[in-house]
């Protein structure tokens, strides 16, 4: 195909806006002009989308090595869509509450840029190679980002960080040359859709150890139960912008990955694996969990809590039918928002008081009433109240997991251990409706603690949410409030993508 | 259409004119003996894209073949050497300082010229199919790095470099003479095209002899190509030795020996018998090498050294690719390799020596700030550093890659796992020097650092190429062998 795939200028806009930061532009308004221009771009596309359609569309082709089938394959479906919203929606709220470092505010810009296109670049491929390849990208910004203007013991963090991910994605890549060896000879190929077909007709053989190494690769970009522990480490160093970045969109990028490539196309490891999947995302619930209530700083407490509510989503992939993908890929789109917005207002707290201690803030609501207001929202979406996005999508992988009713892509024959009746799948989606008891605990815990109580003195004269962060702010609990009450929007977009993939 | 033969004497002649203009005094100035000899080594480059057929009593005698495998690596050389000399400008205020002259610059010129020699030496060896052959160009080659890399005579660790080298270079080629006498005494041959056919025939009670001289000549090999457990003069050898001189041995000479390793070892493919036991010994050193390169390479703080530990590492994933050879896309993807970690490591050195020159050392610690006092040139070591951990839209990465899938697709899934683990140490330390220029504050009286303009297009170029490769590796695939 020889036409050029829009979502390309996707890409480009954030590459350029870099360059131009780069060469000496004004770095924050390129790269809130690049943002804006991005989102609308996507906006437009949307617009242009034919939901109705299976199979990814605005597609180009360009071959990188067609000795080993890897293309330049942009392309997008409903799901890879609603990805791109959530990455373009975020990295504008991003650079928007962003705060100029005192020097070098155009590193910092530039790899805020990086991380952006990196994203969208994932997001938009259709070849795997190029999708594990755009994820690299933020490999590096991270690392400057966490170590040069990070707070608390950065350097550790960012070297944590970095050692996790460059391991795990390394597993991540054996998984996927497992993946391109496991096809028939003179017929391998990287692209997607050429995978996903050949699946169908049993052309790749369903190998469980393969599908281990693509489960744990992406499981420790994603702070899967026994190795998330670089995770809240790295964001409660993180500076707010990149925390939004990383946790709310370059993270879901494991889980985006596992729906994607595993569900279709190693259904039945899957199941044969399920009980030791069903251990880590007890772990990561229930352990993380409790871990979560402990935390004494906000900071910290916002990464366990991001890395507890991975386990929703593994729990939706684990259940591997259509209603509890769905709502897993909801809840990739909720997540990303929620935890975007509560690390800005992490980081807007931080930057009226300097610290992030429960025990030293409190009743800063009163002088601070629009931020606290904000907080109070996205606790709740963040706890899955109903009319916030989070609702919509826990309850559908509740559904979809309890159930559990056997699909096309659900193997029929499976000896669950039951207990009282219940299967596995069930024990644990109770595990994960206790869950929601937990976040409760903590994040209205942490609501009481920061933003109730007398207010001291010192605080009685925090500046209130102004200027662009006010706007980024308003723009996610608009969007999160907007899609909590028309859910079917989003189902209707995502599913024809996991039906028929 | 010229001969082919003719590049290399062509080279031996401009060695030969350099050192003649330099000893009757033709220019005062030492650094114009380098632009010539850039200048000569170009023309040359350029050469190899017409030379003919190879001529028939060479054919006949079968001691010197060019195939495509060879005029790949003899470019190669030409534009280390190159490279080589560029660095070297660069760095010939220390080598003045570091010499002892009666007159200023005194003594200098040779730094420019020996090079070109070794240069000569290393397009030999390429095209060497003949034991004597691949013996005397490696003796041309090793004996002008023992004067390079003992060149610095007043500093200390320069003479103790240029010792080690001696001694254990001496001793490796005491084992590849003893090797070769073997295969001589076994097959009655030194031409390597004649041993594969005679191979098969050779009774099997002389088998360990043949075995025995195989294992001489891997050991003499592995020297060259800094494989463990032969690594043992890398480091001290990579810190003393000058800057540029450093880049040379780690870059030509390692790739020269990766050739002849393969054509050593090519014959001995194609017999069963030998075949599983070579491969066993190429696992066990890739093994070898790999955990003793990256794990070591962890607490260095000398940039120079924890290059030397680098290019050990890197040997590693070569080896990797020859024990993988079995698979169609091996041979490519160690020629594909070597060519990435010629691109970064260069880059690596060239952008070393301004830095050495402005904050008077090559510890890690010399880089810290460098991004708030030259930012493009610590852009570039960025994306040195970033190639050779493997990050990804790098050559690096796609080297590692190619590497991976050979591999996994011959089965080898422990050296590929282990491989895993080392690539996670490699991303350890190439990131120390990340973290320097960019979290480390500059020294309070630290400036720009100054660079000369051709050493600035040199990076400039070797940057841009590692980018580009990493996100169109197909440009230096279409080419390769």
């Amino acid at each position: 195909m020889s036409t050029v795939s829009p979502l390309l200028f996707l890409i480009l806009i954030p590459l350029v806006a870099a360059v131009l930061v780069m060469l000496g532009g004004k770095s924050r308004t390129i790269s809130l002009l690049a943002s804006a221009l991005n989102l609308i771009l996507l906006l437009v596309l949307a617009t242009k989308f034919r939901a109705s359609e299976a199979g990814f569309q605005f597609v180009s082709s360009f071959p990188v090595v067609p000795q080993l089938g890897i293309n330049f394959i942009l392309g997008a479906d409903g799901l890879s869509f609603v990805m791109l919203f959530l990455s373009t929606a975020v990295t504008l709220a991003a650079v928007a509450v962003a705060r100029p470092p005192v020097e070098n505010d155009r590193w910092f810009y530039i790899s805020l840029l990086m991380i952006s296109a990196g994203v969208i670049g994932a997001f938009a491929s259709v070849d795997v190679f190029l999708f594990y390849m755009f994820h690299e990208l933020a490999l590096i910004p991270t690392f400057l980002l966490i170590g040069i203007w990070g707070s608390g013991d950065r350097q550790a963090a960012a070297w944590k960080a970095t050692i996790y991910l460059a391991t795990g994605s390394f597993v991540l890549l054996l998984g996927l040359i497992g993946l391109y060896l496991l096809q028939p000879l003179g017929d391998r190929s990287f692209d997607l859709r050429h995978i996903i077909q050949l699946a169908e007709t049993g052309l790749i053989p369903d190998n469980p150890i393969v599908y281990l190494l693509l489960l744990f690769g992406f499981g420790t970009l994603v702070s899967l139960f026994p190795f998330h522990t670089w995770a809240p480490q790295a964001y409660a160093s993180a500076p707010a912008p990149a925390a939004m970045l990383h946790a709310g969109v370059l993270k879901k990028f494991g889980l985006y990955g596992l729906i994607r490539i595993c569900a279709p196309v190693f259904p039945e490891s899957i199941q044969a694996l399920l009980p030791l999947l069903l251990v880590l995302i007890v772990g990561n619930i229930l352990y993380v969990g409790y871990v979560t209530i402990a935390q004494r700083k906000l900071d910290t407490m916002l990464g366990y809590s991001s890395v507890m509510h991975m386990g929703y989503i593994f729990l939706g992939f684990a259940a591997l039918n259509v209603v509890s993908l769905t709502g897993a890929s909801l809840m990739l789109l909720s997540h990303g928002l929620t935890v975007a917005l509560l690390f800005a207002l992490c980081g807007e707290i931080r930057e009226r008081t300097g610290t992030l201690e429960f025990s030293e803030l409190g009743g800063i609501a009163r002088a601070t009433p629009r931020l606290g207001l904000a907080f109070g929202f996205a606790a709740m979406a963040s706890v899955g109240l109903p009319g916030f996005i989070g609702f919509a999508s826990e309850l559908m992988v509740f559904f979809g997991a309890f159930v559990g009713e056997p699909t096309q892509m659900r193997a029929q024959t499976q000896a669950v251990a039951e207990v009282f009746r219940f299967n596995s799948i069930q024990i644990v989606t109770i595990c994960a409706v206790w869950g929601i008891v937990i976040s409760a605990i903590y994040m209205l815990r942490a609501y009481r603690k920061i933003f109730m109580g007398p207010l001291p003195e010192r605080w009685s004269r925090l500046p209130d949410l102004a200027g662009l962060p006010r706007v980024a702010v308003v723009l996610l609990i608009g969007v999160m409030l907007f899609f909590g009450f028309f859910p079917q929007l989003l189902v209707n977009l995502v599913t024809p993508a996991l039906l028929q993939p | 259409m010229i001969d082919p033969v003719f590049l290399e004497v062509s080279v031996v002649v401009l060695g030969i004119f350099l050192l003649m203009a330099e000893a009757f005094g033709l220019t005062k100035e030492k650094s114009t003996l380098a632009w010539w000899a850039i200048g000569g080594l170009a023309a040359v480059f350029i050469g190899t894209f017409f030379i003919g057929p190879n001529s028939n009593s060479f054919e006949v005698s079968g001691f010197y073949v060019v195939d495509g495998l060879s005029l790949f690596f003899k470019r190669f050389v030409l534009i280390s050497t190159i490279l080589v000399l560029v660095m070297s400008v660069d760095y010939l205020p220390i080598v003045q300082r570091l010499v002892p002259a009666e007159r200023p610059g005194a003594g200098s010129g040779e730094f420019f010229i020996l090079p070109v020699f070794t240069c000569a030496g290393l397009m030999w060896m390429v095209s060497a199919t003949d034991f004597i052959m691949i013996f005397c160009a490696l003796e041309l080659v090793t004996i002008s790095f023992y004067i390079q890399v003992a060149y610095l005579r007043r500093s200390m660790s320069s003479l103790e470099a240029g010792t080690k080298y001696l001694i254990l270079g001496a001793l490796s080629t005491g084992f590849l003479v003893y090797g070769i006498t073997w295969f001589f005494g076994a097959t009655g041959q030194t031409n390597l095209v004649t041993i594969r056919e005679v191979l098969p025939l050779v009774p099997v009670a002389n088998h360990p002899a043949i075995l025995f001289g195989l294992a001489l000549v891997l050991v003499a090999l592995g020297f060259k190509i800094a494989a463990a457990p032969f690594q043992f003069w890398v480091p001290d050898v990579y810190q003393g030795a000058p800057t540029p001189v450093t880049a040379y041995l780690a870059v030509a000479s390692k790739a020269a020996g990766f050739l002849v390793l393969i054509r050593v070892l090519e014959p001995f493919f194609t017999v069963p018998s030998f075949q599983n036991k070579l491969f066993l010994a190429l696992v066990l050193l890739a093994l070898l090498t790999l955990i003793f390169g990256n794990l070591a390479a962890i607490p260095q703080t000398n940039f120079k050294r924890l290059l030397g530990y680098s290019s050990i590492a890197h040997a590693g994933y070569l080896l990797m690719g020859l024990a993988a050879i079995g698979d169609t896309f091996a041979g490519g993807a160690v020629v594909f390799y070597l060519s990435g970690y010629l691109l970064m490591t260069f880059l690596a050195f060239l952008i070393l020596v301004p830095v050495t020159k402005a904050s008077g050392g090559d510890d890690i610690a010399h880089f810290n700030g460098l991004a708030r006092r030259s930012p493009g040139l610590a852009l570039a070591m960025l994306i040195a550093a970033a190639s050779l951990a493997g990050v990804p839209f790098t050559v690096g990465f796609f080297g590692k890659f190619f590497i991976f899938e050979a591999a996994m697709n011959q089965g080898l899934y422990l050296l590929v796992l282990v491989g895993i683990v080392t690539v996670a140490s490699g991303f350890y330390y190439y990131f120390k020097v990340i973290r320097a220029m960019y979290w480390q504050p500059a020294p309070e009286d630290a400036g720009p650092v100054a660079i000369t303009k051709t050493s600035s297009v040199a990076i400039f170029l070797l940057a841009m190429l590692i980018l580009v490769l990493g996100v169109y590796p197909q440009l230096l695939i279409g080419i390769l062998p």
